[in-house]
């Protein structure tokens, strides 16, 4: 049974008082941010799908051979089949999982949750958001309107319906997520962890401040003076920071918005492999592009100069609008 | 199939009719697949004042013809909009009752309209694990749906496997009485017709039939007893100009193949 990441009030406070919210130098490597992450922990991952995926991270955990991490993501690609398949991970709690509609079934997910090696925690797509926003607002659950009557709520054993006292009417009660850690992955941040993000934030903004500390990957590290020009660009504000590592194509093979579209061709690969032997197949794929690579400069080199080079071109297209 | 002598595919057809379902100045939360096609098909021809809403984040986009999202999550969703906002905030405007129509592709559906994305089989032991909700729970509790999916007796079952996202629940007053006090299935659309729901029992009956479509072969295609009034009416075909801008939405086949 994975750990409860809903946390009584005051030790919530007291874990936020005695973090270092001072304004000072974060940045680190990859491998040094994975000293903020303990077996055993639940982690949360930033974007959604195939959308700013903080996959430079999920790289390092995996290569660090983290045990017994508990996941949450509003949904979960491919990034789930690895931390799986791995070993890192056998809980990972989301609305929906698989690479994406046009790929079909995770043949991998389907391997470790119908053989119950790992479980696959359904929520709705609301539930989750709110879930993390009732962290991020520190109270310990939020009302909603949704999931009853269905068995997506019938297969939950936290959750609570409540008669309104107000109203009267029957509403459903989902309790906060706090997580230990928040991985999320930006477009630009200082070193103190000023974290701009543009495009879609997803539950970004709401899981950064529900969780006990976060690391932040960034396209690219900018100066202070640089968010002190666009403050109104800041949207995750650096005392919830810990760490701060620059990853370029942090996200690959996933998308970053304005930065990089998804490298389609890679994804059609991955999916090629694991359709007929998921577990051949995915443990091919960590051993050629999670372990076998001395670094990220060199993982990205695997995937290809060509299909980074065409999925930023596709990435900065949107601005020619 | 008496549509096969066409010249357009159960996909298209299915494309064409869903859009012919949302009405212009209509606030549509539009699910991945057939329905973000549809619903952009429907902003391209008869209904240009749809704002589509994608589960991502997007109020308002418009999608280029040719560049279509494989997820409501990608940058992709965002063209031409008049807004992002989180995930959570996007849903919320459902709850708060900003949309008219909620529409959605389907695995698995029930005579009651309850849809299944979860399991195949039981959910303890199941002989596939499916990839959940997303979304689709909270948009089928909270608003009016139309689900757009192909017609075959192993997708129309008597009872879903499990309620991923709740149609009438298990018909009657089942539905309100679980808690769920707005919004529910308003249409199915298919490759072979128009479904509806009665009111009284939350039961699929069938408004429409396609042309050259029998209700025999409405029923021979269902799991369940369909409701047929013996005066039923037939859908006008797709049109050249219909086809024509949903081959230009989705030239590679991404969605209609």
């Amino acid at each position: 049974m994975e750990k409860n990441v809903t946390q009584d009030y005051l030790s919530l406070r007291e874990q936020t008082q005695s973090r270092d919210r001072s304004l000072r130098n974060k940045v680190m490597t990859l491998e040094e941010a994975c000293g903020f992450v303990s077996d055993g922990e639940h982690v949360s991952l930033g974007g959604s799908t195939a959308s700013r995926t903080p996959f430079a991270m999920v790289w390092a955990l995996i290569r660090a051979r983290k045990k017994n991490l508990s996941f949450s993501r509003s949904i979960v690609s491919t990034e789930g089949d690895l931390i799986f398949a791995s070993g890192i991970g056998n809980h990972i709690l989301t609305s929906w999982f698989s690479q994406g509609i046009v790929w079909g079934v995770s043949r991998v997910m389907r391997h470790f949750t119908e053989n119950r090696l790992a479980r696959f925690e359904e929520w709705s797509h609301m539930s989750i958001g709110l879930r993390y926003r009732a962290g991020a607002m520190g109270v310990p659950f939020m009302p909603m309107r949704s999931m009853m009557g269905s068995d997506v709520a019938a297969q939950l054993d936290n959750l609570e319906e409540m008669t309104c006292p107000f109203t009267g009417e029957k509403i459903l009660l989902v309790p906060a997520l706090n997580p230990d850690v928040a991985l999320i992955h930006v477009q630009r941040c200082d070193p103190y962890g000023n974290a701009q993000l543009d495009g879609l934030t997803f539950m970004d903004i709401d899981m950064a401040m529900a969780a006990n500390r976060v690391i932040i990957t960034t396209e690219r590290i900018i100066s202070n003076d640089q968010i002190r020009r666009r403050p109104d660009h800041t949207k995750i504000p650096f005392f919830t920071v810990d760490a701060v590592v620059e990853a370029p194509y942090g996200c690959a093979p996933h998308e970053c918005f304005g930065v990089y579209e998804p490298l389609f061709p890679h994804m059609d690969y991955y999916a090629e492999l694991t359709r007929k032997e998921p577990m051949e197949g995915v443990k091919a794929y960590l051993d050629e592009y999670y372990y076998a690579p001395e670094n990220w400069t060199e993982y990205l080199n695997l995937i290809g100069l060509d299909k980074l080079l065409d999925a930023a071109r596709r990435g900065r297209s949107i601005y020619d609008d | 199939m008496t549509i096969e002598t066409k010249d357009f595919t159960a996909s298209e057809l299915l494309c064409v009719m869903s859009a012919r379902a949302l009405e212009d100045g209509q606030v549509v939360f539009a699910g991945v697949g057939i329905p973000l096609l549809a619903a952009t098909l429907a902003q391209r021809l008869h209904a240009p004042g749809v704002t589509i809403l994608f589960e991502g984040g997007t109020i308002g986009p418009h999608v280029v013809p040719g560049q279509l999202p494989p997820t409501t999550n990608e940058q992709r969703c965002t063209r031409k909009a008049n807004m992002l906002v989180s995930i959570t905030e996007v849903l919320l405007l459902l709850q708060r009752g900003y949309v008219d129509v909620g529409f959605m592709g389907g695995a698995q559906i029930d005579q009651y309209g309850n849809l299944n994305s979860s399991f195949i089989g039981s959910a303890d032991d199941p002989s596939v694990r499916l990839p959940g909700t997303g979304g689709g729970n909270d948009i089928s509790s909270l608003t009016r749906m139309i689900v757009a999916m192909p017609q075959e007796k192993r997708r129309f079952v008597e009872n879903v496997d499990f309620i991923t996202s709740p149609g009438y629940v298990r018909g009657g007053t089942s539905r309100r009485d679980s808690g769920l006090i707005a919004g529910g299935m308003y249409r199915v659309v298919t490759d072979l017709a128009i479904l509806g729901f009665d009111e009284e029992t939350g039961r699929m009956r069938v408004e429409a039939l396609h042309p050259g479509v029998t209700p025999e072969q409405a029923q021979e295609n269902t799991g369940f007893e369909l409701i047929i009034d013996s005066s039923v009416g037939t859908t006008e075909p797709p049109t050249e100009e219909e086809l024509a801008a949903l081959r230009h939405l989705d030239p590679d086949k991404v969605y209609t193949a």
